[in-house]
C-alpha cells in the first residue's frame, strides 16, 4: 500500500469533481458545515444520525449501512473520496467505518476542508442528488475494531496509544476544548497508554505528515508493528486519524481502533485509571 | 480581559461559568470580522488542544481550563497569534487581527 492508494490531493480532487465512478463524501463533526458550502457534487454523511444506531450505542448494522449507501447513490465499485472539517477527524472515522464494512476503494482528501478553504478553492451550495444504487456491504472486519474487554486485557501487554491532547490525557480536560467540559465520566487515561496526540501526525494545514516523519514519530515513543496496537481517543474519531496514519500510510498490520474510547472506558466500573493532575 | 465583555459569546444553554473556562473572541482584518478562519488553541507547551472555524460574524469560542494558552489563526488572507491566561473559570476574551 502506498500513500497514493489512500490519499488524494486537493489538486487531484479539483480535477476529478465530475469524474464518473468517483463520489466525494463530506463528513463533519459540525453536521451543518456541508450546508454552508461543499465540494461540488459531494454528498453528505451525518456521522451522528446515519452512522450510529439511534437507540443502542453501536454502529448501524450491515443491512442499514447497505440501505444508507444505496440511498446516497454510492456503488460498490465507486471510488469514495472522504473529506471533512476538524483536520479530517470524522472523515478518517468514516474511512475506517467504510473499511470496517469492506468498501475496497476509499480514500481521504488530504487536508480536508481546511486545506481546501485555505487554498481559496471553490465551495458549492447546490443541492446534490445521485441515483440510488444497490450497495452490498461485507460483515464487519473486526481485525480493525477493538472492544472494551480487549482494551482492558491489553494494559501492559499491547501498545495502547491515547491520541488525545496532553491536557485530556493528564485528566485536566475531559473533551477537546471546542466542546463543553462538564461530563459524567472520570478523567485520565488507561494505564500504560502512550500519549501521541493525533495532531503530531498532521501539518498545520490539516494534511498528513510525510511517511518518514510519521515513522519517526511512532518509533521514537516505542511503537512498532511487532506488538499489536490499539488507538483510542474520546469517541473514536481522532483515533481513526491515527489508525489511518499507522495502518494505511505506514502499513502497520496489527492496529485496531477502539471506538468506545474514553467516553466508554472512563465510565466503566472497576477498571484502572491513571490521572496526572 | 475578563469581567463584563462587550459582546458575550454564544454559549450552549446550561453552560455553568462557575465551572467552565471559556476563551472567546473575534478574528478581524482591517476592522472587519473574518469568517471561516481556523483558530487553534495551544496549551502551555504549544501542543494542539482544539481548533474551531470562525462563524459568519468572525466569532470563535473554546472551553478550556485555567492556565496559559496560545491562539493561532490561519486564513487564506493571513495569520495571527495571541496569548491568554485564564486565572480561573469564567469568560476570557481575546481579539485577533490578521496580518
Amino acid at each position: 500500500m502506498s500513500r497514493a492508494d489512500v490519499l488524494v490531493s486537493a489538486d487531484w480532487a479539483e480535477e476529478n469533481l465530475n469524474s464518473p465512478g468517483v463520489v466525494f463524501v463530506e463528513v463533519d463533526e459540525d453536521t451543518s458545515a456541508y450546508d454552508g458550502g461543499h465540494l461540488a457534487g459531494a454528498v453528505k454523511l451525518d456521522w451522528k444520525t446515519e452512522l450510529q444506531d439511534q437507540v443502542r450505542r453501536d454502529f448501524v448494522s450491515k443491512e442499514q449501512f447497505e440501505a444508507l449507501l444505496s440511498a446516497k447513490g454510492i456503488g460498490n465499485d465507486d471510488a469514495v473520496i472522504l473529506y471533512g472539517g476538524n483536520n479530517n477527524w470524522f472523515a478518517s472515522y468514516a474511512y475506517w467505518y467504510f473499511k470496517l464494512y469492506g468498501h475496497e476503494n476509499v480514500k481521504l482528501l488530504d487536508g480536508g476542508r481546511k486545506k481546501w478553504e485555505l487554498d481559496g478553492r471553490e465551495l458549492s451550495k447546490d443541492a446534490v442528488s445521485r441515483p440510488a444504487t444497490t450497495y452490498t456491504a461485507k460483515d464487519q472486519d473486526l481485525a480493525i475494531r477493538a472492544f472494551r474487554d480487549e482494551v482492558v486485557a491489553a494494559i501492559g501487554v499491547k501498545n495502547l496509544i491515547d491520541v488525545r491532547s496532553p491536557d485530556e490525557f493528564s485528566g485536566k480536560l475531559l473533551a477537546p476544548a471546542h466542546l463543553p467540559q462538564e461530563q459524567s465520566q472520570r478523567a485520565g487515561h488507561i494505564p500504560t497508554a502512550l500519549n501521541v496526540p493525533w495532531s503530531k501526525a498532521a501539518n498545520e494545514d490539516g494534511t498528513f505528515r510525510s511517511d518518514k516523519d510519521l515513522l519517526e514519530l511512532y518509533t521514537e515513543v516505542g511503537i512498532d508493528d511487532a506488538k499489536d496496537t490499539i488507538a483510542y481517543c474520546r469517541i473514536g474519531e481522532r483515533s481513526s486519524h491515527t489508525w489511518f496514519a499507522l495502518h494505511e500510510l505506514l502499513g502497520f498490520q496489527n492496529v485496531k481502533n477502539y471506538d468506545g474510547s474514553w467516553t466508554e472506558y472512563g465510565s466503566l466500573v472497576g477498571v484502572p485509571i491513571e490521572k496526572d493532575v | 480581559m475578563c469581567g463584563a465583555p462587550a459582546q458575550s459569546p454564544n454559549l450552549p444553554a446550561g453552560t455553568d461559568l462557575t465551572k467552565e473556562t471559556v476563551i472567546y473572541g473575534v478574528v478581524s482584518a482591517a476592522g472587519a470580522p473574518v469568517p471561516s478562519a481556523y483558530v487553534r488553541l495551544l496549551d502551555g507547551t504549544g501542543e494542539f488542544t482544539a481548533e474551531v472555524v470562525t462563524s459568519a460574524t468572525g466569532n470563535f469560542r473554546f472551553f478550556a481550563a485555567p492556565g496559559s494558552w496560545s491562539l493561532s489563526v490561519l486564513h487564506k488572507d493571513g495569520s495571527a497569534r495571541g496569548e491568554v491566561t485564564a486565572d480561573g473559570p469564567g469568560l476570557f476574551e481575546v481579539s485577533l487581527s490578521l496580518a
